[in-house]
Formats: structure tokens, sequence, C-alpha cells
């Protein structure tokens, strides 16, 4: 089969099943064995308003929800005048033809007009099929055996709404189907299916899946957008996998029960956003200063303040960095993928545990709520597993056990509570080897340094571990692309479109973010050319934080802060702007608007 | 303050059945002489020892304050948390580890101010942890302000015109929030003191007693604030502590005496924890980590 890269977009009001319609046609593609990336712009409504769902489909691996859109379906009038004007040349627009008096006006696309009415018979004014109806003219027009999109009403609707539900909706799926077949030309691109069939999911659920991997036994949350899905996937699956999953009254709680538990014994991890996170900052110190190893995972929305609670944005990183007063030992990552977000929590959960601090995850909205297939032998569920210089039994110690022990790595071994012959205090306060509260000896100014230094010893250790970034593309380029996280899909994709429009572009990526090697980092820095730095806030966060660690001052930066994600082409315009003008900063222009 | 040079982690052999001063422990209680929580510490140790398990199968959780230095002074594992979150802290220690006695002490300030919200959801989920209030109506530790449980007129570092707010009333509280052991309790009065806390150890659910337990720095000395309480204090008689409206009734009746006692205790309600089908295995602290792939197999096909 040629190479295609092919987007379908859903536009409609919350409640007319744009989710359901999106999920059924990626997952349609995903047994096609497809790759697909999902990305879906809404508000913070449940009724009302306007979401709108991208499906890109691609014969290459991708990462982005890309930058054209070939086949809209418009499911209400809004959305059909909304994005007529996004539809690419060649491309093709499904809208309920009952909806409109006079039709669109667009000569360079297909206009797909269905009426409801007619193709269903339906009396319901909420046009409850509409979006199955929408769903099969887009598959009749790439190809896709209509028995795909049964199979999946039948899973969808069966159970829970019966036979009468799935019969109506089938009928209606064949309905539109074959009118599409009657009425409309087929697109060129004709998709086949490829093996293997392909698994399908988000960011947040691949994280959770991950915390499973890694024997997280110990979840817990308030819900808060774009974090809620992690809990939406630990909460069903809890019982099965032997996992406590607790809802709490609010944020500082949950990051305290996860102390209690880790500390207990438990690997513990919890999820929220940026003002929960804010609220789990003084415990998140706490683990710091008890040496308990927890798991916090910040999915970043747009900010300050509630913010955009439904946009994305890589604007926490300061927030992350500097949670907590005073200095303590602790890690930052940054997944750069769906896929990598399963692998970094168990990754993450060993160097705690070695390490007995609190990790962070910092990944944002545009990969927790985007949705990827992946191949499902691609999932390792049994990680390797290192919990450190833990103590279960009474035997591994004699006798003489010092908690915070001081040691050349700064690693104490960790006895958990109930173990006999280990008993300790652990303690907020700062204390001495034993556990002793030092404030209570007139704050004993040798014991402190000790202590201080012994904790932050460990930081020497887990930079040791920490992988520099990565770099690929050619080394002989134009123009460096450096970012971190969640962008390394459209970044890596964009240094390819400028390599091969002759602006030779290579990609500096960074995961771990902290602690930072400054040679090892400045080895890989070095070989930049022309440098930009890619990220989604105002002020530079990471270009600022790169700076202050290594020195490194890029040429110029790209920022978004709109809440919308990059698309390819923000950064490609971006990069050729900037190499052609005097300035050294570009803000992209978000043309899709929802 | 007096302190041991060198502690030991071994645990004293047991001659026969466990005495308070086996959790006795290594540090000396930094505490204002005469103070109430002395009182509650001593009684804590004799709960601990007539429960007959060893020091290790207890937890002692605490947040900040004068009273919340406790876990230092008691031989059981401790943990001494952030200000107000020791109830948070705790329901996490024992979903990891539901066959340790999870005891959480602190103050006023700690429990039903900054943690109040904790003081109010924890009895709701009816974790099974018993939670020991040391309240003696003042901030001790930042040197004497109102607390949320300082009485009306009250001059204070902070309310130097008189205190203003109207004073929670914890024991109301909990039986209203869902706590399914209520009792107070007056420092003082060491052996039914320690004996409420025994029962509420064994009680399976969220226990919580709120002892008087004056303060003899900020509240005009010693002599004055133990005699006001002794004068005042009085034990719950021919009340039926299965009647939550009668508990209630008891609880909020205003006047010159302060009642004593266990006001309600419903048996009836299971512990969150014990309605935790991933908990029938044990502990989760004890169980192997991560899932089979069988497990993973079966997650992989419902995204397929």
């Amino acid at each position: 089969m040629a190479k295609y890269d092919f987007a379908i977009a859903v536009g409609g009001a919350p409640g007319q099943g744009i989710e359901t319609a999106g999920k059924s046609i990626s997952q349609i593609f995903a047994r096609y064995g497809l790759n697909v990336f999902t990305y879906t712009a809404y508000q913070s409504l449940i009724r009302g308003g306007h979401s709108f769902l991208t499906i890109r489909i691609s014969s290459e691996p991708i990462a982005n929800h890309g930058d054209k859109l070939d086949l809209i379906i418009a499911l209400d009038r809004g959305s059909l005048e909304k994005h007529l004007p996004h539809v690419s040349p060649g491309g093709a627009l499904i809208y309920n033809s009952d909806d409109v008096k006079q039709a669109p006006e667009r000569d360079d696309i297909q206009l797909c007009p269905i009426s409801y009415k007619e193709l269903t018979n339906d009396p319901d004014r909420n046009k409850r099929m509409l979006n199955v109806c929408a769903s099969s003219v887009a598959l009749q027009l790439v190809g896709v055996d209509l028995s795909m999109l049964e199979d999946i009403i039948i899973r969808a609707f069966l159970k829970r709404k019966g036979q009468a539900v799935v019969d109506a909706n089938v009928a209606a799926a064949r309905a539109s189907y074959n009118y599409a077949a009657e009425h409309f030309t087929p697109f060129d691109v004709q998709f086949e299916k490829q093996e293997p069939p392909l698994a399908f999911g988000s960011g947040n659920t691949l994280m959770a899946m991950g915390g499973a991997s890694a024997g997280v036994k110990f979840y817990a949350a308030y819900p808060m957008s774009p974090s809620t899905g992690v809990l939406h996937w630990m909460a069903p699956n809890a019982r099965d996998l032997g996992i406590i999953v607790r809802q709490c009254e609010d944020e500082i709680s949950v990051i305290n029960m996860v102390i209690g538990a880790a500390h207990t014994g438990a690997r513990a991890m919890c999820a929220t956003s940026g003002g929960g996170f804010a609220l789990m900052s003084e415990a998140i110190g706490s683990a710091g200063m008890m040496e308990i190893p927890i798991v916090v995972v910040n999915v970043q929305r747009g900010g300050p303040s509630t913010g955009l609670p439904t946009k994305t944005e890589q604007g926490d990183l300061w927030q992350v960095l500097g949670a907590s007063q005073g200095d303590f030992p602790k890690i930052v990552v940054s997944p750069t993928s769906i896929m990598d977000g399963f692998n970094t929590i168990p990754e993450l959960f060993n160097l705690v545990d070695k390490f007995q601090c609190p990790g962070m995850v910092l990944t944002d909205l545009s990969l927790a709520e985007g949705h990827t297939t992946f191949v499902p032998d691609s999932i390792n569920w049994q990680p390797e597993i290192d919990r450190g210089e833990l103590i279960t039994d009474q035997g591994q110690t004699d006798g003489e056990y010092l908690r915070y022990q001081i040691t050349d790595s700064g690693i104490s071994p960790r006895a958990i509570p109930g173990t006999p012959g280990h008993m300790h205090v652990v303690a907020t306060d700062d204390h001495d080897e034993d556990g002793g509260l030092i404030s209570d000896e007139f704050t004993n100014p040798h014991k402190r340094r000790d202590i201080m230094e012994k904790r932050q010893r460990k930081m020497e250790g887990i930079v040791e571990l920490l992988p520099p970034p990565t770099f690929e593309g050619p080394e002989d380029a134009e123009v460096t692309l450096i970012g971190w996280g969640s962008t390394h899909g459209v970044i890596s994709e964009a240094a390819g479109m400028l390599t091969e429009a002759g602006i030779a572009a290579n990609h500096i990526h960074f995961k771990w973010l902290y602690p930072m090697d400054e040679d090892a980092i400045n080895e890989v820095l070095a070989k930049s050319a022309y440098s930009i730095i890619v990220e989604c806030n105002y002020t530079g966060q990471f270009a600022r934080f790169l700076r202050g660690e290594t020195g490194f001052k890029a040429d110029s930066h790209i920022r978004k802060y709109d809440g919308e994600p990059f698309m390819p082409h923000h950064v490609v315009d971006g990069a050729r702007e900037l190499l052609n003008s005097k300035t050294d900063l570009y803000v992209p222009y978000q043309e899709i608007v929802v | 303050m007096a302190r041991s040079a060198r502690r030991s982690r071994r645990e004293r052999p047991v001659q026969g059945a466990p005495t308070a001063r086996d959790f006795e422990g290594d540090v000396s209680p930094d505490w204002c002489a005469g103070c109430g929580d002395f009182g509650v510490l001593k009684a804590l140790q004799g709960a601990y020892a007539k429960l007959g398990r060893g020091n290790h199968d207890h937890l002692t959780v605490s947040g900040i304050g004068c009273s919340s230095n406790l876990p230092g002074y008691v031989k059981t594992y401790g943990m001494h948390t952030l200000h107000g979150r020791a109830l948070a802290v705790a329901t996490g220690a024992k979903f990891a580890n539901h066959e340790l006695n999870v005891v959480v002490t602190g103050g006023d300030g700690d429990g039903y101010g900054i943690g109040g919200n904790h003081f109010i959801h924890t009895m709701r989920k009816n974790v099974d942890l018993l939670y020991i209030v040391m309240n003696n109506e003042t901030y001790g530790l930042t040197v004497g302000q109102a607390s949320p449980t300082t009485i009306v007129g009250e001059q204070t570092k902070s309310t130097p015109f008189g205190n203003l707010e109207t004073p929670l009333n914890p024991v109301a509280m909990a039986i209203v929030a869902g706590a399914t052991y209520v009792a107070r309790a007056y420092s003082s009065d060491g052996p039914k003191l320690a004996e409420l806390m025994y029962n509420g150890m064994q009680h399976k659910g969220f226990a919580f007693i709120d002892v008087i337990s004056p303060c003899v720095t900020w509240k005009g000395g010693a002599r004055v604030i133990f005699d006001y309480w002794k004068e005042r204090v009085q034990y719950l008689e021919g009340h039926d502590t299965s009647d939550r409206a009668a508990a209630l009734e008891q609880a909020v009746k205003t006047g010159h005496e302060t009642q004593l006692g266990l006001f309600y205790h419903d048996t009836s309600r299971q512990s969150l924890n014990d309605m935790e089908p991933v908990l029938e295995k044990g502990p989760i602290a004890h169980q192997p980590l991560g899932i089979s792939q069988e497990q993973g197999d079966a997650i992989i096909e419902k995204m397929m």
C-alpha cells in the first residue's frame, strides 16, 4: 500500500456522541492495523458548547494530530459554519442537510449532505444516531468495510442498551453507507487491513497501565482535568489488579495518603493537574525530608489559576522544580510520547525506591488526553522492579538500626512499619541519623549539616543514572530544534519537514529534566547549529531553566500559549521565519478555533 | 533537654504480658512540667500494653504542635508528619498494612483547624484508626494564640480584645460526621482515659477521643487551669451509647459542666478497610508487585 497521511475530524456539541463516533472510527482503523493519533479540542462543559476531534491516520508512525483535515464530519450547524474553511482542498465535508437551508459554498471540496430524517425515519429530535450515520459515510468514502462499524456498535450498545437500539443503529449505518456509495465519490486513499491489529489508548490510560506494571498498590486522586483519566482507569481495574484506589477530599489528602501508604511499604502514586499539584507542594517536601519514595503525576493544563481546564500548556515546569520549601532530592521527568508515558512510570518508581525521594512526572493534556495506536506486544507488562535498600524482615540488621544512617551514597536502608526490631520515627522536622529531632537539641548545626549533605548526596547517584537528551537528525544541520516532554512527536516531524524542504534540521529532546548533568548535556548541546527552543508557554520556562543549569543560551524561541498544541507546520513556519529575520521569538497563529 | 546518648532498636524481651513501661520511648518529653499531655502519653502507653501486641505492630502518627511530638515518646513505629495531615497519612498507612494498630495523636489546632477537612472526611469514611486529640484550646507551640476550641471572650495573643468566634464542638461534629466511636476524656483521669483508648483501639472503625489536656503555660498557670476543669468535668451517666440522637443531645448540651465518657459507639458499620476486597489477601505492603501477563493481555484485549 502506498504512503498516506489522512485526517478525519468530527465537530459537534458535547453530548452528540463525538467521543463515541471518534472512538469507533479510531478503533476501526486500529483493528485495520493503521497508525492513528487523535486529539480533542473541547470546552469545560458537559452539554452545549463545541467539541472538535481530530483523527489522523498514517502509514508512518505518528505522534501528533498533523496539519491538515481531509474529511470533516459536522454534526451540527455550528460545526458546519465553523469548520467549512478547515477542510483541505480536495477533501470532503459530511453534514446533515436537514439542518441547513442553503448548501455551504466551497467548490474545491466534495460536499456530502445526508438527510438524517430520510436515512433513519427517526423522530427523535436529539438525532442520537447522527454520529453513526455520518461515521458510516466517512468509512465508505475511505473504503472501510461496514462490518467493522457494526461490530463496534454491537460491542458498545448490546449490553447497556439492548437489541432494539443495536438494530436501529445497524440499520442507520447500513442505510448511510449505501447512500454514500450511490451519491458520493470515494477518496483516492482506500485503506486496507494490515497486520497486526493495533490497540488504542490515551496517555492517561497508558500511564495508569505503567503504574500497574510497576507494582502500584495504592492510588489516590481528587478529580481534576486533564488528569482524571488515570483515576478512571485505576478505579475499574483496582479489584482485579489488587490496587487500593481512594478518591479523597482534596489533593492535600491525596498526597499525604500516598506518603502514608508508601512509607508503610506499598508502591504509591497519584496524578493531578497544576492547581492540585500546588496544594500538594508542602507534602512533596515532606516526602523529601522523611525520605519516602512517591510518584506524583502533573498533567499540565493552561494556567495560571483555574486557567484553561481543557487546554494544554507546558507552564508548570518552575512550579514542579520549585515545589515545597528548602532543598531536597527529587527527580523530574517529562515523557516524550504516549507510549513513553507507560515506560516512564516503572523507570521512575525504580529510581525513587532506590533513592527514597519524590519523583514527579510532568506531562500535559496533549499527551494525556491524546490517543494513539500501539502494537500490543510492545507493552512490557513485566518491567524490572528494583525496590532499593528495603528492610522487610527482622534479620536484615543487627539491632542497631538507624533509619537515616549517614552513608557515602546518601542512601540509608529503609525499614517499613511492622518490621520487628527496626522501630523508628520519621519526622518532617529535620532529624539526626536516628530520627531524633535536631530542633529539640537547640538545633545542632553540625548534625544539620551532616544530614543535609547525606540527603543531597543522593542527587549525585541519581544524576549518573539519568540518560542525556536525545539527538536526532543530521549532525551537519542548519537549524537545531530543542524541546522537552510532550512535544517530541511534533518537533521531530517538523525537523523532517524542514530537512525535506532543504533546510537541514536536527532535534535535541529532553525527557529527564532534573537533576541535570551539566557536562553530559553540554556535550549534546555542543552539536547544535542555529538553535531554537520550542515550548508551550509564554516565558520560556525551559529555556531559562536550561540556561541556569548549563549556561546554554538558545538563539531563538518558538512559543505557544493559546491552549492548543503545536501542529508541525507551526514549528516549520517558525523556524523559517526565525532563520530569515532578526527576531528571536516566533509565536504561531492557531488557525483552527473551536 | 534530656535524651539518651544511644537508643537500642531491640525490643525488650517481654516476660509475660507487656507493661506500659515497655512502650516508653527513649526520648523524654519536652513538654512543660505539669502539661496535661503527660497524662495522655502515660494512658496511651498503658493502652498499647493492654493490647498485648509487639511494639513493632503499632504505628503512631502525628501532625505538628506540642502534642504532636508524642510519637517520639512511645516505643512504636512513628510518623511525625505535616501540620494537620496526620489523618490522611495514617489512612494511607492503614490501607498499606491494615494489620498494624494505627493511632493518630495531635492537638486541637492541628486537627480541628488546619486539618479540619481531613477530620470530617476520615470520620465519614470510617477508616479503622484511633484518633486522640489533646485539646488544650490554644496554639501552644506558637506561644498562645486562639485555637478553634478557644472559648468566646478569652484574651490570647491573637485575640487581645477577647475571642469573638464560637468554639467548635468536636464531639458533636464527630457524631454528625460519621465517626463510629466518640468519646471525651480528661487527661488527669488516667485509668478512664486508658480504658477509652484501649476500647477505641479494639473498635473496628474510626474511634475518636477528644481529651481535655490543659495547657499550664498559656492559660493562666497550672493551678488556674486545673481548678477550672476540675469542677467542670463530669461523666455521662445512664446514657445509651448506641443511640446517636441521644449522643448528639448530650454533646450539644450547654451549661457549666462538660460531659466526659463514651458518647457514641456504633458497632454495626463496617470500617472502610474492612469493606475493601483487595485487602482480603493480606496487607498490600506484602503482596507481590506488578501484574501477570494474563492480566495484562486481558487489559490489552479491551483496548483492541
